[in-house]
């Protein structure tokens, strides 16, 4: 009883306080910037995109002048002759023709690298890297002086050699392993360094171990390396579909906005950026981005599946 | 006497201080446009010393994109806006821009006095004029003549006809081994953009009709000789803004070029500085006379100082004497007619070897007819331009890559 009359006394609680600031609040004032970007930058043009995808929309008509039109971009999109079809085959054709070479090479170099030249791998990781940090502009234009039809070193030593001059970047059949070539050298130093930092998270217990045994090199690498490497190999490929299914700025600079010859390096990137910004139809190109995102979302399941068969589970 | 004293003397302080507010106005462009600007500005700042232009210039790619951010957020957008002709129809059918037909513009008064086929292209398919033209890009035919004199072609027999163009281009070359041409798909891009008949555009007719198909005789002609120069070996194959294209102009490996008049200053200035004398000009083949290029100044509706913007945009554009001065800073070939009756346009160039081709272009100006433009026309463009590369590349046949193309566009011109 007296208690609770020294309760109903006491003063009551200040509003405010600093303490009590600092221990509910202060937590989420310095964590906002993030979301309050995340909600600009991310989230917002997320679903402005998903709501345009069913809106036809020339942004030169101004905010609001949209009309909704269903699932009629889609529609156009998926339709039999339409380009976005064809840009994704040239996409995936040129993703293939670099994804694949790139982790043939990049796997066994990282093994020789890390087995044999351990003195050496910090120069040698540093020479590999480079191209990846280096402009994408200025390499295009490297590769073009390679590959220019009267003027290239290419050329230059295939006539040495008494062949004709070849038309790296105007003949379709050809363009396309042109603009591979970039993007292979462009990223396989980057997939060796994956594989260089999840080959020294392997013990070397392992290696002694199997030394020990006396296994060889070859199954070595064959039956220790490779299974212990599968969660980086699956990382590096899923890195791989991402990047090469929305491949823009090798192709775009080495060939123009249209993909060059023929359209041979138009890839669905370099498509929905000329709908949006040349054609100005921002509801088709929104549609084609969702599309995309479908498409790289259904590889890498299939890559996820492909890697949790057989003995990866724990993947 | 006293009071009304003061009050005169309060009212002219008040003017003076409105007449002194300074005023910055900002104007948006794309090089070289921006050095024609530069150039003029000096004139400007003597006649409005308390206006104070704010030039905002980007890549002309990068130009337009923000341009056209601008105006679908409304904002951003600068008090003028400068715009090349390969945007002009799309702005001109949105509804961002000023009608300068509208007071307080009252346009109209004043589109007598440019090149005729400059105002259509700066007006919407509803009829509002969107934009003042400053510069124009006549078409002409380039050619070198040290190459033609080596086979022992006269020129005048390459204009006549294209038929005759192709077997001048035999002759050139198995005399002296140069090339007709740089790329077979530039004999596409002329005929398909000349003669053509009123009310017609490139790709579709004024009613939005497409107009890309098998049964077209002008697309059918332009595939079928794009296809027999590139069959009988005649064009190097290599494409515009390419090293091999200058390196050609500098070797002259390639015997003549289409393009607009304003390439004479490229290659004047650090194309082939050294193939000076070499070059002359004459009209394109089959008296077809097309625009290749032009820029115009627009006020967008959410401008701030439209007042001033519009002062400006006359200042560039109606005097002469600002006219004059970009042609000069940059060749930009002015619009306006009075301008163009300037001496230095009967002034010989010494880079086409003395020739008086300015008269040339102007005459080539006069005779260009305004073409209709549709908002459809770069998905057009880029889909005839994919199929045109499969006809020479691959051997598709011209009627089903037309058919195709149709197809195709009709899709997406919605």
């Amino acid at each position: 009883m007296q208690d609770r009359a020294r309760l109903a006394t006491s003063p009551p609680r200040p509003r405010w306080s600093y303490a009590r600031f600092q221990q509910r609040l202060a937590p989420y004032v310095f964590t906002s910037p993030f979301f309050i970007l995340f909600l600009i930058f991310g989230l917002f043009p997320l679903g402005f995109s998903l709501f345009l995808a069913f809106h036809l929309w020339n942004p030169l008509d101004g905010l609001g002048n949209w009309r909704f039109v269903g699932w009629e971009n889609f529609a156009l999109a998926l339709g039999p002759t339409d380009q976005f079809w064809v840009a994704l085959k040239h996409t995936v054709w040129i993703g293939l023709l670099s994804g694949i070479p790139q982790h043939l090479v990049a796997l066994p170099l990282a093994f020789v690298i890390h087995q044999f030249l351990r003195r050496w791998q910090g120069s040698v990781s540093t020479v590999l890297f480079l191209p990846y940090i280096t402009n994408a502009v200025a390499i295009t234009i490297v590769f073009g002086m390679l590959y220019s039809e009267n003027l290239g070193l290419l050329n230059y030593l295939l006539h040495q050699i008494g062949l004709g001059p070849v038309r790296w970047l105007a003949v379709p059949q050809i363009v396309p392993y042109s603009v591979a070539a970039v993007v292979f050298w462009r990223y396989v130093g980057w997939n060796v360094i994956l594989y260089l930092s999840g080959l020294q998270a392997i013990s070397e217990d392992v290696y002694e171990a199997a030394t020990v045994d006396g296994a060889s090199s070859w199954q070595k690498f064959w039956y220790i390396t490779l299974p212990l490497l599968r969660p980086m190999m699956f990382y590096a490929f899923t890195l791989t579909i991402v990047g090469n299914m929305q491949l823009f700025e090798e192709p775009f600079i080495m060939t123009g906005q249209g993909g060059g010859s023929g359209g041979a390096a138009l890839t669905s990137a370099m498509h929905i950026f000329n709908t949006a910004f040349r054609d100005l139809d921002m509801g088709y190109a929104s549609a084609m981005s969702w599309l995309l995102f479908l498409a790289i979302f259904v590889l890498s399941m299939v890559n996820n599946y492909l890697f949790s068969r057989d003995g990866g589970r724990d993947v | 006497m006293k009071k009304s004293l003061t009050l005169v003397l309060a009212s002219a302080l008040l003017l003076g201080s409105a007449q002194a507010q300074n005023v910055t106005l900002t104007v948006a462009a794309f090089p070289s446009l921006d050095s024609a600007i530069k150039a003029i500005l000096p004139a400007w700042n003597k006649l409005h010393p308390n206006v104070t232009i704010k030039l905002q210039a980007q890549e002309y790619a990068d130009h337009h994109n923000a341009m056209t951010t601008a105006l679908a957020t409304g904002q951003g957008l600068p008090d003028v806006m400068a715009i090349e002709i390969g945007f002009v129809s799309k702005f001109a059918e949105g509804q961002g821009l000023e009608n300068l037909d509208n007071a307080p513009y009252n346009a109209g008064q004043y589109k007598k006095l440019f090149t005729p086929f400059t105002i259509g292209q700066a007006t919407s398919s509803d009829k509002r004029f969107i934009a003042m033209p400053t510069d124009i890009g006549p078409g002409t035919f380039f050619y070198r003549k040290d190459v033609l004199d080596k086979a022992g072609v006269n020129p005048l027999t390459l204009q006549t006809s294209w038929e005759s163009f192709i077997e001048g281009g035999k002759k050139i070359k198995a005399k002296t081994g140069a090339y007709l041409i740089n790329t077979a798909a530039s004999i596409n891009n002329v005929i398909i953009r000349t003669n053509l008949k009123p009310g017609e555009g490139i790709y579709f007719d004024s009613k939005n009709n497409l107009l890309v198909g098998p049964d077209n005789a002008r697309f059918v002609r332009a595939f079928t000789l794009s296809k027999q120069v590139r069959d009988a070996g005649l064009d190097a194959k290599i494409g515009e803004w390419s090293n091999e294209w200058y390196d050609a102009f500098k070797k002259g490996t390639v015997a003549t070029q289409f393009s607009g008049a304003w390439l004479q200053g490229a290659l004047q200035n650090w194309m082939a500085p050294d193939t000076k004398g070499l070059w002359r000009v004459q009209n394109l083949p089959e008296k077809g006379f097309a625009s290749w290029g032009g820029s115009f100044y627009a006020i967008p509706s959410k401008a701030v100082n439209k007042q001033w913007a519009w002062e400006f945009i006359k200042f560039m554009t109606l005097e002469q004497s600002s006219q004059i001065t970009a042609f000069k800073d940059n060749g930009a070939f002015p619009a306006l007619l009075a301008a163009q009756k300037d001496k230095a346009f009967s002034e010989a160039v010494p880079f086409l070897g003395g020739q008086q081709a300015r008269v040339l272009w102007r005459d080539a100006a006069a005779k260009t007819q305004p073409i209709d433009v549709n908002k459809y026309d770069s998905v057009a463009e880029q889909i005839v331009q994919t199929e045109l590369t499969n006809v020479l590349e691959q051997g598709k046949d011209i009627k089903q890559a037309l058919s195709d193309a149709r197809a195709q566009i009709a899709r997406r011109a919605r």
